[in-house]
Parts: C-alpha cells; sequence; structure tokens
C-alpha cells in the first residue's frame, strides 16, 4: 500500500513538478537567529487566509443587493448553521489581521529589515497595508445597516474635500449622486475582487522578494549595511550558519499561527460578530454613524483638528504618509540597521504608537458629539423642587445644554463639566457665556428669553460644592 | 523523460540582420495585438464602471403632502423615495429632509447631511438647534454654523407649492468641496 501511494505521488510530482517548484523555497537557508520576531509576516497571511475562507463561506449566503443584502445578514446571522460563528471568524480576522500587519510593519522598521538590498519588499508592504485597511472599510460597509450607509456618506463627503474632482470621486463612490442600488454593489466588487485580486499578486511579490533578498538577519549594533558588500557577506553567513526554512525557521510560523486562528476563533465565540445596526434606510435620522475599531483613530482625527486646516489634513496628510512611508527605504537604504543605533526609529515607532493610541481613545469615547439621550436631572441633583433654580434647571435640559454638558455625570461631554460652574464664574460671566456662546457652544442670545435666561443662569449659579 | 528539443531557429546572438528584423516585427505585433486586447476590455470595462458620474441626478418634484398638512413655524422631517433609483434599491433610495413651514405660503427645506461630514443631523425644537451626532457640528434654526467643525451652513432644498401640495425637489446628496 504504502509503495502504491509513494509511486502515485512520483508519478504526479514528475508530472506536475511540485517538489521542484516548492522545494526550494521550503528549504531555502535561513539565519539561524531569526526566530520569534519574524512570525508577524506569517501571522498576517494566516489572517489573510482565514480572511479568504470566511468571506468565501459568506458569500454562499450573501446577497449584494442594496434592497437584500441586510436581510441575508439576518438569516447569516440568526438562522444559517454557523453563520454566526463565521461572520465573528471574519470580523476579528480583519482585527487580527490590521493588528499583524501593524506589528510586521514594527518589527521591520525598528530591525532596519528594509535596507539594501529589501527596499521593494518594503514598499510593497506598505501597499499591503494600504489595501488591508480598505478591505477593512470596505468590509463594514458590506454590513449594509444603517451605520454602512452612513459611513458610505462620510467617505464620499472626504472624497468631495479632494480639488478639482472631488464630486467626481463622491459620485465614483456613491454609485451615483446618491445611496442607492448601485452604491452596495460596487463596494461589493471593490472588496470581493478588485482588492483581494490585487493582495494576491502584491502578496506572491512580497514573498518572491522575501525569497529573492533572504530573511534579513537580526541586526547587530556596529555592523552596517554596505550595499557594495552586503550581498557577498550574507550569503557567507548563510553558508556557514544558515538553517533550512522548513522545517528549522517554519515551526515557529506554524505555532504562531495556530495560536493566531484559536485566538481568532474563541473571539468569535465568545464575543460574536458585530451586531447589525438598524436597515440601510438613510430616512432613520436617529444614527450614530462609527467606524470600526480599527478606523476609530481617524474618525477622532476628523473631529479634533482645527477646522481651518481640516481639508488640507483629509486630502494632504494621507497622502504624505503614504508618500514618506513608501520613500523610507530610498532616503535611507545603507548604515546601521540595530534600534539601538537608531533611536529615532525607536521614537516614531513609539510615537506612531501612543498617536493612534490615544486617538483611538478619544474616538471611542468620542466627547465631541452631543448626548442625544441624556439622562434627566432628578430633583436630588437640582437641589429644589420649586422656583427659578428648579425652572432653570428644567429649560437646561429643554434646551439642550445638558445634551454637551455635564451635572453630576448626567448629559454629555461636549462642553465644560458645569456640575460646580457657580464655583468658578460669576452670575456676570455665565450670561455672557450663554448669550455669545463660544468656539464650540452656540449663542443662546436670540433663542433665549429674558426670563428664561436668568433661570437657567440661576440654575448655574446654585452649582456649588456643598462646604463639608 | 521527454527530452528538450534543440530550437530549430538560432540563438538571437547569430542571428541573421533579416532575421532580427522579422523577430523585431513579430514583437512589435504581439505588443500592438496584447494592447489591443487591453483596449477592447479595458474601454468598456472603464466605461461601465465610471457610468455613475455620468448619470442624471434625480431632479423631480416631489409631493410631501397638502399645505395643511403642516403647521406654521413647526420643523419636521419628511421623507422622499429617489424616483430614478434602480429597482433593487430597496429601502435604501429613501432619504429625508428637514421642512419648516415658515407662513401660510411659504416653506422651507433643509438637507439632513452636515456639511462636515454629511452625517444625518437631528432637530432639537425646544433648542432651536440641529445637531449632528458625528463631530459635534451644532446649527442654528436658519441653517447657518452655531458650533462645531462645519465649514458652511446646512444645505437649503428647493422647495414650492404648487395646487396646495408641498414638493421638494429632489436633488443628490450635497457633497461639500470647501478646504
Amino acid at each position: 500500500m504504502k509503495r502504491l501511494v509513494i509511486g502515485a505521488w512520483q508519478w504526479i510530482d514528475d508530472r506536475l513538478g511540485i517538489a521542484d517548484l516548492v522545494g526550494p523555497a521550503a528549504k531555502h537557508l535561513v539565519p539561524r537567529d531569526a526566530r520569534w520576531w519574524y512570525t508577524f509576516g506569517s501571522a498576517t497571511m494566516v489572517a489573510f487566509i482565514v480572511q479568504v475562507v470566511t468571506g468565501v463561506a459568506l458569500s454562499f449566503s450573501y446577497v449584494s443587493s442594496s434592497s437584500q443584502a441586510y436581510e441575508t445578514l439576518q438569516f447569516i446571522t440568526n438562522q444559517a448553521p454557523f453563520g454566526n460563528f463565521l461572520r465573528g471568524l471574519h470580523y476579528f480576522g480583519a482585527s487580527a489581521m490590521v493588528l499583524m500587519v501593524g506589528a510586521h510593519m514594527a518589527q521591520t522598521f525598528l530591525f532596519g529589515a528594509y535596507k539594501f538590498p529589501r527596499e521593494m519588499n518594503w514598499t510593497t508592504g506598505v501597499l499591503l497595508l494600504a489595501f488591508t485597511l480598505v478591505m477593512g472599510f470596505t468590509g463594514q460597509l458590506l454590513r449594509w445597516d444603517q451605520n454602512a450607509t452612513w459611513s458610505v456618506v462620510v467617505a464620499a463627503e472626504q472624497a468631495g474635500r479632494v480639488p478639482l474632482i472631488g464630486d467626481w470621486l463622491a459620485q465614483f463612490l456613491l454609485g451615483g449622486a446618491t445611496i442607492g442600488g448601485a452604491t452596495l454593489s460596487r463596494f461589493f466588487a471593490i472588496h470581493v475582487f478588485l482588492v483581494p485580486a490585487l493582495m494576491f499578486v502584491f502578496i506572491a511579490l512580497h514573498l518572491w522578494l522575501v525569497l529573492r533578498h533572504g530573511i534579513s538577519e537580526p541586526p547587530v549594533a556596529g555592523k552596517p549595511v554596505h550595499p557594495e558588500t552586503y550581498r557577498k557577506e550574507y550569503h557567507e553567513m548563510l553558508e556557514k550558519t544558515g538553517v533550512p526554512f522548513w522545517p528549522d525557521g517554519a515551526w515557529r510560523d506554524f505555532v504562531v499561527g495556530t495560536l493566531l486562528i484559536v485566538a481568532i476563533a474563541l473571539l468569535a465565540i465568545i464575543f460574536g460578530p458585530p451586531a447589525l445596526d438598524k436597515p440601510p434606510d438613510p430616512s432613520i435620522l436617529q444614527a450614530d454613524p462609527r467606524p470600526d475599531w480599527y478606523l476609530l483613530w481617524y474618525f477622532a482625527v476628523l473631529a479634533l483638528i482645527p477646522a481651518a486646516l481640516e481639508g488640507y489634513v483629509m486630502i494632504l496628510a494621507p497622502a504624505v504618509i503614504g508618500i514618506l512611508l513608501l520613500v523610507v527605504p530610498i532616503l535611507n537604504n545603507r548604515g546601521e540597521r540595530a534600534a539601538s543605533r537608531r533611536p529615532w526609529s525607536i521614537a516614531v515607532v513609539l510615537l506612531s504608537v501612543i498617536m493612534i493610541g490615544s486617538l483611538w481613545i478619544a474616538g471611542a469615547r468620542s466627547p465631541w458629539s452631543p448626548n442625544f439621550d441624556p439622562q434627566p436631572l432628578t430633583p436630588k441633583i437640582i437641589g429644589a423642587t420649586s422656583g427659578p433654580v428648579f425652572e432653570g434647571a428644567r429649560l437646561f435640559q429643554e434646551k439642550a445644554c445638558l445634551n454637551c454638558h455635564l451635572i453630576e455625570g448626567h448629559g454629555g461631554r461636549r462642553g465644560p463639566d458645569l456640575t460646580w460652574v457657580g464655583d468658578r464664574l460669576t452670575h456676570g460671566d455665565i450670561v455672557i457665556r450663554i448669550v455669545n456662546g463660544g468656539v464650540n457652544m452656540p449663542a443662546f442670545g436670540k433663542s433665549l428669553k429674558p426670563e428664561e435666561l436668568a433661570k437657567i443662569t440661576a440654575f448655574l449659579e446654585s452649582r456649588k460644592q456643598p462646604v463639608p | 523523460m521527454n527530452e528538450i528539443i534543440p530550437n530549430k531557429s538560432s540563438p538571437a546572438s547569430k542571428a541573421s540582420p533579416e532575421e532580427m528584423s522579422r523577430r523585431r516585427f513579430f514583437e512589435k505585433v504581439s505588443i500592438a495585438l496584447g494592447g489591443l486586447c487591453a483596449a477592447v476590455l479595458g474601454v468598456p470595462l472603464v466605461g461601465f464602471v465610471l457610468a455613475p458620474l455620468f448619470r442624471r441626478p434625480p431632479n423631480d418634484w416631489l409631493p410631501l403632502g397638502q399645505v395643511s398638512d403642516f403647521e406654521i413655524g413647526k420643523t419636521v422631517n419628511v421623507t422622499i423615495t429617489d424616483p430614478s433609483s434602480l429597482p433593487w434599491a430597496g429601502i435604501s433610495a429613501k432619504s429625508a429632509a428637514w421642512l419648516r413651514r415658515v407662513n401660510e405660503e411659504q416653506f422651507i427645506a433643509f438637507s439632513v447631511h452636515c456639511t462636515h461630514m454629511g452625517c444625518p443631523v437631528r432637530w432639537l425644537s425646544d433648542a432651536g438647534l440641529f445637531m449632528c451626532p458625528c463631530h459635534g457640528g451644532v446649527y442654528y434654526a436658519d441653517g447657518t454654523v452655531a458650533a462645531g467643525p462645519p465649514p458652511i451652513p446646512l444645505t437649503r432644498l428647493a422647495v414650492r407649492v404648487a395646487n396646495g401640495q408641498v414638493q421638494l425637489k429632489a436633488g443628490p446628496i450635497p457633497i461639500t468641496n470647501t478646504l
């Protein structure tokens, strides 16, 4: 039996040349000490495979029609066997891919692995990062719930800021002048065919470059890259101390890949897929559009940049960041690779993590968004059940002041916390601010009657911390 | 095992000028044919994908109700359906507008799209403000910016009274181009 199987395999391999094709790639020599830090790239690939497999499975039931997609997703989530789990895998697979591609990029940057002769490995990786983010955003839109339809509008509005061709770009994204039948189909085509095809091509190119230039050896301080001699030294090192990728190097990739899949599956089981929002009806205005977590930081950017700079930041910042990332290896392809000799590289990575992390937290809290459903102020909080202070508190809620200001934890966070405002502002200060407004506060001078202003002021003046 | 049959034609280095010229010709013909194929497939593909750019935006007057259906001074949310939408658009072809009856005969209407990022603004009647849930944009009752990042006022939509019926002109989603 064994002989039969071996014979069959030899026949197939002879005709197809599988061993000749895969063998050299599997057995190519890699630096002996390229260990756990080198597993982020393969982990990204594992996440991508999870996305392809679960995406193909989901497409068996998903209908990319504006009128039916939402219902098919409800079917997949609530009725189809394993549908809920598959959606969860697809969501957490996307999250894992974004995290792993970020980790892979940071490791490559810190190890100086983008330097000669691996400049194009980095460049193709930057493009793959961009494709990953596009996949994340378009994937969120395929949920085709209320959040998705408004997110398409937000994307179109951003595209609209591009000089000269903004309107065309916006219409291209919307599939016309408004949201409609063409909108979802084109995002489906982009998410399922166009970008994945580009990703397959660029992943193949990226892997080919890894084989062509070899896996970079861990950096050693005081051992800079000289393009004139690097290749010779690298091959000598491999000849002396290299180990075959399969299985000496690959087993760690399999361990990390397996752990990643287990983590994705556990998250999918424990938390499930993101809940579907209301139906995709743009006439329902009780909406609170938010991107998925990996783009929340950008949502915060749009709220926090000064209005005068907004258009420029929106258009130029992604372009400048993209160009900078692409030209990193062209600007700096030789010299020291060790992070200890390139402290600025540690600063760049740390600053990026801190910046994106802070913006992410800000995006998750989004204090700039009004609270449309604040908990009403109770008589206990108001400290009165009648009179001007009580009336003022009632007006404070009616006139939407509470939507943007906190009083003892009730209300919004757009403006300052007014719980003890009576301690820090005088009667005159309070009146001036209400009447004239401020940078982020409307002027209520024209809409409030004098007696209403007096009552609100009385309420705010009463907000004084009790003396123990 | 099959043996590789040597190429009968001479290698490039030993080719005669006539043969080189013939090869150049074949190269050019092959590249030209490839380009032609790409154009034959590419032109309709690009045209098809870009077609929505050239689709006429909705431009019809849509009925909202009788004049008497609307109270003077009140701002209400009205729902319209894009009549030019594709048959499979479903509920995504619906949209909304804010409509206010100013006096006996005059109405004004605002787009629901915040001019900052297009999110749906809500009308807070007691406060007399439109508020955006996304980035904190606030507008006064006349649509002018009261606070937050919106660069321009809310878009006014065309509205008219014809034969006792209030009508709103359907239009594209307003896209802000301000840098």
